[in-house]
C-alpha cells in the first residue's frame, strides 16, 4: 500500500447538514417559543406592562396584586378543587371500566366506542351539552320535579357554591374514556402468565388487581396522572362554553384570568403573573415526575 | 334462553353416558346469567347509559321545535320531528350582526384545518424522522425541551407567539393560525413520529444509506411509505385536535373568519334574543359531527394514536 | 497480494464506553475473511466501520487504496448484506435490487443488465416481480445478497447474514455463499457469532474480543495453536480442557503435573521454553484425547465414565479424571455405561499450553 496522508476529518458543522436543515423549525420552536417564550413571559411579569409590553421593572408588583384579587384566589381554589377531584374520579373510573372491559367481554369494542367517544368532541362542544342537561328549567332538575319531588333542586350551573361540580361532571364525562384507555393498555400489557398463576395459586381476583397487577402498572399510572394533570392546568374552553365564568366569578379559573387580563382588560402584567403562577402549577407537578422518570438513569 | 341451553347439554350428557365413559364429559354447562355476568354486564351497561345520554339529549333536543321544549322534558323523543333547527343553525343563525348560520364558521375551519394539518405533519414528521435516524450533536437535547414544552401551559407562550407573528406581518392571518397550529402540535407529532421511525429496523436504513439514498431520498422513497398507518394516526390526532381548537382561533384571527367552535360559542352563549336551544343543540352537533365522524370510521386508529402519543411519553 | 481494506489504528467509543481500540487490520484482495466473536465485542461495530455507517473516532481506513475514512458509504465500493435482510418492504424484488442504481441514475439498460446476471447467478429470476413480504426467509437473503451483487463492487460486507435462518436454510446459503466466493472471488468481511460458519467459509478468522483481535490467522490455525486461552476456549464445540497444573521435571523430560497425575509433554511445539515450576493450563480438545487406544502417545491414565451422551455421529463422555471433568469425543459405535473404568492417552501434538497468568500460549 501507497502512504497517504491522512485525509482531514471534514468539518463538524456540514456532517449531516440536511438533518440539521430539515430540524429548523424544530430547533426554533423548542428553543425560541417554547424556552425563549415561557423566559420572556416571567421577565416581563416583573413589568407594569398594560397594552403594550415595556420594560419598567416594579418586581414583585404584579404578583402582590395578583394574590390580592379575590377572582384569582376564586381561580385557584376551582382550580385546585377541579384537579384533585378529577384526577381521583378519572382514575377512579377509568381503572374501574378498563378492569371491567379486561374480562373478555362480549362487544368490548362497542363499550370502547360509547366510552372514549366524548374525548373525540371539544370542549365547547361538552360544555354547551351539559349547560343544557343542567339547565334547571328544563334539564334533570325540571324533570324530577316534574316527576312530583318538587323541592328537588339540583341547579350547579346557578349556583355559586357548587358550580365548579357542575364542570366536573362534563369534565369528566369528556375526559374518562381516555383514561379508561390507556388503563386497557396498561392491563393488556401485563404478562397472561400472571394471571394463570394467581389463578392456580387460588388468589381471589380483587385480591391480584389490588396487590399485583395496580403496583405492576404503577408507570401507566403515573404517566396518565401526568396527562390528566397538564390537562386540568390549561382547563379553559370547557369554563368558556359552560358557565363563561359565572355565576359571578364562582367558575372562574386561572387559565381564563390570564385570557381576559392579556386580551380583554389589556392589562399584559397581571396576564404574565398569572401565567407565570400557571407554569409554576406544573413545573410542582412535572418535576417530580420528570426526576422520578429520568432521574438516575440517563435517557435513552 | 337459558333453560333451553341447560337442556342440550343435559340432553348430551345422556348420551355420554350411553357411550359408557365414566366421569364429566362434552361442554361444561355454561350459565349466561351468572351473578357475575349479570354485574359486569349491569354496571358496564349503566356507564355506557351514562356516555350516551348527552348524545341523545342532542339530537333529541334539535329535532324538537321550541314549543315542545318549552313544555318539559329533555329526555323525551320529539312527538313531531323538525329539521328546521338544523337548518337554522346552518344558515341564519347570528353571531353579532352577521346572520349567515355555522356554514360560515365551518368554512372556515376547513381553510384551517386543512393548511394547518399538512404542514404540521409534515414539520413534525420530518423532525421525528432526523431525530431516529440522523441523529446530530444537541438534537435530543432540543427534543427534550420541545417534550417539556407540551406542558407547558399555552398561556404561557401565547403572548410571545403573538409578537412574533404581528413582527412577520401574519397576525390574525390563515398563515398565521397555521403557524400557531404546527407550533403546538409539535410535541406530540415529533413524539409520535420519532418513536415510529426509531421502531423500524434500523438495517434498512443503512441499507438505503448504502445504496446511496440521502436524506430526503431516504424519507420519501423508504420511510414515507412504510410510515402509512402512522402518518394516518396523526392525521386523526390532527384533524380533531385543529378542528375542536377554540383557544387558538380567538385569539389568533379576526371576528369574520372565527373557527366553528368559537362561533358556536358565540351563538349559544350570545345574551341577546331568546334562546332556542333546538337550534343551539343542532348547532352544536354539527360542530361536534366532523371530529365524531372522524372517530367513529378511524376506530382502534383513534386509540392507537391516543395511546401512542399519551404512554410513550 | 495486495490489500482489498486496511484499517490502521482505528478506534471508536460512544462516550467513555471504548467499543473499538487501536485496532489494525489487512484484508487481502479476493480474501474471505471472517470476524468472530460474541455479541458486543465489536465485531459489527467494526463492519459498520468499514461501510461507513458508523464515524471512527480515530485511524484510517483504506479500501482499494483509497482512504475512505470519511466517505460516505455510497462512494465507497462496498456491497452489505444485514441479518434482518433489510429489503424495502414497499418495492419487488426488481425494485429492490435496482434502488441504489436509480438512485445512481444508472442508464436503464445498464440496470436491466446487471439484475439479469444477479438474479440468474442467484437463482431469483421468478421472484422479480413479488414483495419481500410474499418471500421466504432463504429467498429474502438471496435477494439482499443480490442488492449487494448488482452494485459491482470490490468488496462485500455481510453482517450475521445467516443468524434469521433456521438450522437446515442456515447450512445450504452458508454452502451457496462460499460458492458464490469461488465464483466471484471478491473480498467479502463476514461478521457472525457462529463458530461453524466461520470455519467452514473463512480464508482467515480474526477473533475479536472487547474491541480487540485476539487472533488473525487460517481456520486450521485458530483451531489447534489458540495463541490465548480465550481464543482456545471460545473455538470448538464442545470446549477444549482445561487442566490447571505446574510445569515438572520428571526423569529428565519436562512434564505437566496437576493433582499429583502428571502428564507427559512429549511432541509438544512449545514457543517458550517449558521452565519446571511454571504454572499453566493444559488445553486438550475432546477428540484429541483417545480411548483405550495403545497406539497413540506414550502413557496410559486410568479414568472413570461420569455421564455420556449419545449424539449419532459421535458419543460424548464425561470423565474424571485427576480432579478435573474432562469431554472425551469418541465414535458412536462404542457406549460406555456411568461409571464404567476406561483408559485414556493424549496427543500432545496438538495440544495447547497456556501460561496461568498472562493466559498467553507457551
Amino acid at each position: 500500500m501507497t502512504g497517504h496522508a491522512p485525509a482531514k476529518r471534514p468539518n463538524q458543522l456540514f456532517r449531516n447538514l440536511n438533518s440539521k436543515i430539515a430540524s429548523i423549525p424544530m430547533i426554533l420552536i423548542a428553543v425560541g417559543i417554547f424556552f425563549g417564550g415561557s423566559i420572556w413571559t416571567i421577565i416581563y411579569s416583573f413589568t407594569n406592562s398594560k397594552l403594550l409590553p415595556r420594560m419598567s421593572f416594579v418586581g414583585l408588583d404584579q404578583y402582590e396584586r395578583l394574590w390580592s384579587t379575590s377572582r384569582w384566589i376564586i381561580s385557584i381554589q376551582n382550580l385546585a378543587i377541579y384537579g384533585i377531584l378529577s384526577l381521583i374520579f378519572s382514575l377512579l373510573i377509568g381503572f374501574m371500566l378498563a378492569a371491567l372491559m379486561d374480562q373478555k367481554i362480549r362487544f368490548e369494542s362497542a363499550f370502547r366506542t360509547i366510552f372514549l367517544y366524548p374525548f373525540a368532541l371539544s370542549f365547547i362542544v361538552t360544555g354547551l351539552v351539559w349547560q343544557w342537561i343542567l339547565n334547571p328549567e328544563f334539564g334533570v332538575q325540571g324533570i324530577v320535579r316534574s316527576l312530583g319531588w318538587e323541592s328537588f333542586t339540583f341547579d350547579p350551573l346557578y349556583n355559586p357554591d357548587i358550580v365548579i361540580y357542575g364542570i366536573l361532571i362534563a369534565g369528566l364525562w369528556q375526559g374518562t374514556g381516555l383514561v379508561m384507555c390507556l388503563m386497557l393498555a396498561g392491563l393488556r400489557g401485563i404478562d397472561e402468565d400472571i394471571w394463570k398463576a394467581s389463578r392456580v395459586d387460588g388468589i381471589p381476583m380483587w385480591r391480584t388487581y389490588l396487590f399485583i397487577v395496580i403496583p405492576m402498572m404503577r408507570p401507566v399510572f403515573i404517566t396518565t396522572l401526568v396527562i390528566i394533570a397538564s390537562g386540568i392546568v390549561k382547563v379553559y374552553d370547557l369554563v368558556v362554553a359552560q358557565t363563561s365564568g359565572g355565576p359571578g366569578n364562582a367558575s372562574e379559573v386561572p387559565a381564563k384570568y390570564v385570557y381576559d387580563y392579556m386580551f380583554q382588560a389589556q392589562n399584559l402584567g397581571q396576564g404574565f403573573a398569572a401565567s407565570t403562577m400557571m407554569l409554576l402549577t406544573v413545573a410542582i407537578i412535572i418535576i417530580p415526575w420528570a426526576y422520578l422518570e429520568f432521574g438516575g438513569k440517563k435517557r435513552g | 334462553m337459558a333453560n333451553i341451553s341447560t337442556l342440550n347439554t343435559t340432553a348430551a350428557g345422556f348420551d355420554a353416558v350411553a357411550a359408557d365413559v365414566s366421569g364429566p364429559r362434552g361442554r361444561r354447562p355454561k350459565r349466561a346469567l351468572s351473578r357475575r355476568n349479570i354485574i359486569l354486564y349491569g354496571t358496564l351497561f349503566v356507564a355506557a347509559l351514562y356516555y350516551l345520554v348527552p348524545l341523545y339529549v342532542m339530537v333529541v333536543t334539535s329535532l324538537k321545535g321550541m314549543p315542545e321544549i318549552r313544555m318539559g322534558n329533555i329526555f323525551s323523543p320529539p312527538m313531531e320531528i323538525t329539521f328546521e333547527p338544523w337548518v337554522k343553525a346552518w344558515g341564519e343563525a347570528c353571531t353579532g350582526l352577521n346572520c349567515d348560520g355555522l356554514s360560515r364558521g365551518f368554512w372556515n375551519s376547513v381553510r384551517i384545518l386543512v393548511p394547518s394539518v399538512v404542514v404540521s405533519i409534515f414539520v413534525a414528521s420530518v423532525s421525528g424522522y432526523s431525530l431516529a435516524n440522523w441523529r446530530f450533536k444537541g438534537s435530543e437535547l432540543f427534543f427534550s425541551i420541545l417534550i417539556i414544552g407540551a406542558f407547558i401551559p399555552y398561556q404561557v407562550m401565547i403572548y410571545p407567539v403573538v409578537i412574533a407573528l404581528r413582527e412577520l406581518g401574519v397576525y390574525g392571518t390563515l398563515t398565521g393560525l397555521v403557524i400557531v397550529h404546527t407550533i403546538f402540535g409539535m410535541p406530540i407529532l415529533t413524539l409520535l413520529f420519532r418513536n415510529y421511525f426509531a421502531s423500524l429496523p434500523v438495517e434498512l436504513f443503512k441499507a438505503a444509506r448504502i445504496d446511496g439514498a440521502g436524506f430526503w431520498q431516504i424519507y420519501f422513497r423508504i420511510m414515507l411509505p412504510m410510515a402509512l398507518p402512522i402518518f394516518v394516526v396523526a392525521m386523526i390526532l390532527q384533524v380533531t385536535g385543529i378542528w375542536n381548537d377554540f383557544l387558538f382561533g380567538v385569539i389568533f384571527t379576526r371576528p369574520d373568519s372565527y373557527p366553528m367552535t368559537v362561533q358556536l360559542n358565540n351563538i349559544v352563549n350570545s345574551v341577546q334574543g331568546v334562546k332556542e336551544y333546538n337550534v343551539n343543540m343542532a348547532a352544536t352537533l354539527l360542530t361536534g359531527a366532523v371530529p365524531l365522524i372522524v372517530y367513529f370510521v378511524s376506530g382502534r386508529l383513534f386509540v392507537r394514536g391516543i395511546a401512542a402519543g399519551a404512554v410513550k411519553g | 497480494m495486495t490489500n482489498s481494506v486496511s484499517i490502521r489504528d482505528l478506534s471508536l467509543s460512544f462516550g467513555a464506553v471504548k467499543v473499538l481500540q487501536n485496532l489494525d487490520l489487512e484484508v487481502h484482495d479476493g480474501e474471505f475473511l471472517v470476524l468472530l466473536g460474541s455479541s458486543g465485542c465489536g465485531k459489527s461495530t467494526l463492519l459498520n466501520c468499514i461501510a461507513g455507517l458508523l464515524e471512527p473516532t480515530g485511524g484510517q481506513i483504506f479500501i482499494k487504496g483509497k482512504n475512505v475514512t470519511w466517505e460516505e458509504p455510497k462512494d465507497r465500493g462496498i456491497g452489505m448484506v444485514f441479518q434482518s435482510y433489510a429489503l424495502y418492504p414497499q418495492m419487488t424484488v426488481e425494485k429492490n435490487l435496482s434502488f441504489g442504481l436509480r438512485v445512481a441514475k444508472v442508464p436503464k439498460d445498464d440496470i436491466d443488465r446487471r439484475i439479469a446476471r444477479a438474479s440468474e447467478i442467484l437463482q431469483i429470476e421468478p421472484l422479480l416481480k413479488r414483495k419481500p413480504a410474499e418471500l421466504s426467509g432463504g429467498q429474502r437473503q438471496r435477494v439482499a445478497i443480490g442488492r449487494a451483487l448488482v452494485r459491482d463492487v470490490d468488496v462485500f460486507l455481510f453482517d450475521e447474514p445467516l443468524s434469521n435462518l433456521d438450522a437446515k436454510l442456515r447450512s445450504e446459503l452458508r454452502v451457496e455463499i462460499k460458492r458464490l466466493h469461488h465464483a466471484l472471488k471478491n473480498t467479502m468481511i463476514y461478521v457472525t457469532h457462529d463458530q461453524i460458519e466461520a470455519l467452514t467459509l473463512a480464508d482467515r478468522i480474526a477473533i475479536m474480543k472487547s474491541g480487540e483481535i485476539q487472533q488473525l490467522d487460517e481456520p486450521m490455525t485458530i483451531y489447534n495453536r489458540p495463541v490465548n486461552l480465550f481464543v482456545a476456549g471460545f473455538i470448538g464445540s464442545p470446549s477444549m480442557n482445561f487442566l490447571r497444573g505446574e510445569l515438572a521435571e520428571e526423569g529428565g523430560r519436562t512434564v505437566f503435573q496437576t493433582h499429583g497425575v502428571s502428564f507427559s509433554l512429549d511432541g509438544y511445539d512449545a514457543d517458550s521454553p517449558l521452565t519446571p515450576g511454571r504454572k499453566v493450563v493444559l488445553g486438550l480438545r475432546p477428540e484429541h484425547i483417545h480411548v483405550d487406544n495403545h497406539q497413540v502417545g506414550s502413557e496410559m491414565h486410568d479414568a472413570v465414565v461420569d455421564i455420556e451422551e449419545p449424539m449419532g455421529a459421535d458419543n460424548l463422555l464425561w470423565l474424571k479424571h485427576a480432579g478435573h471433568t474432562m469431554s472425551v469425543r469418541i465414535g458412536g459405535a462404542k457406549r460406555y455405561a456411568p461409571g464404567a473404568k476406561l483408559q485414556l492417552s493424549f496427543d500432545m501434538t496438538v495440544a495447547s499450553l497456556f501460561d496461568a497468568e498472562t493466559e498467553e500460549r507457551v
